[in-house]
């Protein structure tokens, strides 16, 4: 009896390894998915703007493998608790680590106080703050940014450039392997090379009249600065790990990152802050956004030694680098790029 | 002999060190009537809640608000009505210069589930951060206005968290604490209570 059993076990464990290697095969290597997604561009801002075409549904008509049939495509991540305990499983929990604390677990290249689940709530799970498992499936990519095909190890590597204010870990270090595996994980079910429902920061209206610093500055004192602190510079816990993160000076993110754009700040914080009762309208979230980063800030990695040159060449989008505010030209005072200890 | 000489000159050279060390020990006269249930150092007594460590501005805040009625208390009430405004200030000053010690609290082996899921994770389905992201990593407080929570009676922890709900709290700056209790549902309330009152109430050897 236990023997027909274990026999019919066998076989469909059998029969599914060999229709998953099949679907694997199918669904292309690396070659025909470069050739599919490498004319696409990124999206117009890295974080902000969910470009065009708002989702149009996933398909899930496209035969998914056995294994995932039930969950393709999946509304949500495997829980934590799904994580394997195995070596992937360990890279996986590593990826998360960092992900959570960069300072402490990849504090060789985060040059700032920020971590990233900052900007990525729910370690890179919630879907209003640009999801890990979004980005996944649709790299490699042509980055504006950078005016060429970026895979994901190396759009990684900018987000410690940039954002960390720090330097790129190696592609094949640790760093990059467990946040490309804890990726992976997150993107269990998500469609490759689909535009996902969620991706980016959701839209934000254009406002109703254009930014302004004043305004921006008293919806800061009475909404951010509880917890950013009054002049930006975020706020130290019991134990003294960063509690909430500084919004501008040397230990936020630099004047390269997304971030620094007014309209992708004034996404991030319409969808998704003040934390837990984002209730600001459009306009506050862009006078506000403008606000924050009319700041001083790190320099721009690529700067060359001239703020106007550096802005004229890289800064070509709705940011204040080079900008004059209250006398003094946003950059000329910038502390130094790529601090790491 | 010779060492009360030098003690004299180093207050004279650093007379704010010296009265900041004098004061700070010393019990406003005023507090007799909080050690009885809160204990002689602040640090608590069963199901009433530690004093100890929590944050001057915050401390203050709770004290007006039993006093005015916005946070009811039957207990509180009067107590805090009776207190002069400088009286509450001092209290606010003592308390949060007193630190819990190592050990004290309720401290025990934290349950697993979905109390601590929410406590560490929050629940972004809602829209609910976890409770560390403001009251900082092992609910030990962060600044003046995220007061420490680990430790806390568990009964005290879900009372506040009705209260919210009920509106005999006052929401908390920006209304940030109303907003979110009113999410929870009995079973959060209980389960996050418990998690957190498990938590050690001092800065050792809690880092999760």
């Amino acid at each position: 009896m236990s023997r027909s059993l274990a026999i019919v076990i066998a076989g469909s464990v059998l029969v599914a390894g060999v229709a998953w290697s099949l679907a694997t095969l199918l669904t292309g290597g690396t070659e025909d998915y470069r050739e599919r997604f490498a004319s696409e561009s990124a999206p117009a801002s890295e974080a902000g703007s969910s470009a065009a075409g708002q989702p149009s549904s996933p398909s899930s008509s496209q035969a998914p493998s056995p294994q995932t049939a039930t969950a393709a495509p999946s509304t949500e991540p495997p829980p934590r608790s799904a994580i394997p305990d195995n070596q992937f499983g360990d890279l996986v929990r590593q990826g998360e680590r960092i992900f959570n604390d960069t300072g402490q677990y990849a504090d060789a290249y985060a040059g700032n106080d920020l971590s990233c689940q900052n900007c990525h709530f729910d370690g890179g799970r919630y879907n209003k703050t640009a999801p890990l498992r979004s980005a996944w499936p649709m790299y490699p990519a042509y980055r504006g940014k950078n005016q060429h095909v970026n895979d994901y190890a190396e759009r990684l590597q900018g987000c410690f450039i940039y954002s960390m204010n720090g330097k790129a870990p190696p592609r094949d270090g640790e760093v990059i392997q467990a946040l490309q595996a804890y990726s992976f994980w997150l993107a269990k079910g998500m469609p490759t090379g689909e535009e996902p429902e969620y991706r980016g920061f959701p839209n934000v209206a254009e406002p109703p009249e254009p930014p302004s610093f004043g305004r921006g500055e008293t919806v800061f004192q009475a909404n951010c600065a509880l917890c950013h602190g009054e002049n930006g510079q975020g706020q130290k816990a019991a134990d003294d790990s960063m509690g909430f993160p500084p919004l501008w000076g040397e230990g936020s993110y630099n004047w390269g990152a997304g971030m620094h754009r007014v309209n992708t700040a004034a996404a991030f914080i319409k969808a998704a802050m003040p934390l837990g009762k984002p209730d600001l309208t459009d306009q506050q979230a862009w006078d506000v956004a403008l606000f924050i980063n009319s700041h001083e800030r790190p320099q721009d990695p690529r700067f060359n030694g001239s703020v106007q040159e550096t802005g004229e060449r890289f800064h070509q989008h709705q940011g204040q680098y080079g900008k004059t505010v209250d006398g003094r030209v946003l950059g000329e005072n910038a502390p130094p790029s790529g601090t790491v200890p | 002999m010779a060492r009360l000489p030098v003690i004299v000159v180093l207050c004279l050279l650093f007379p704010s060190a010296y009265a900041q060390q004098n004061t700070a020990n010393t019990a406003p006269p005023a507090a007799q009537s909080c050690v009885a249930c809160h204990g002689a150092q602040g640090q608590g007594t069963g199901s009433y809640p530690h004093l100890a460590g929590l944050g001057e501005a915050y401390f203050k805040r709770q004290l007006d608000a039993f006093a005015s009625g916005e946070r009811v208390n039957a207990i509180m009430k009067p107590i805090a009505s009776g207190l002069s405004e400088e009286q509450r200030q001092a209290l606010a000053g003592y308390f949060s210069a007193l630190a819990m010690q190592p050990g004290g609290g309720q401290a025990g082996e934290a349950p697993t589930g979905p109390g601590r899921e929410l406590a560490l994770h929050g629940r972004w389905q809602q829209d609910l951060p976890a409770c560390v992201q403001c009251h900082g990593p092992g609910g030990l407080g962060i600044g003046a206005d995220f007061p420490p929570i680990a430790g806390q009676p568990a009964g005290y922890l879900r009372n506040q968290l009705k209260a919210w709900r009920s509106g005999d709290r006052p929401a908390g700056p920006q209304g940030l604490m109303g907003h979110i209790a009113e999410q929870l549902d009995a079973d959060d309330l209980k389960a996050v209570a418990e998690y957190f009152a498990s938590l050690p109430a001092a800065k050792e050897a809690n880092n999760e």
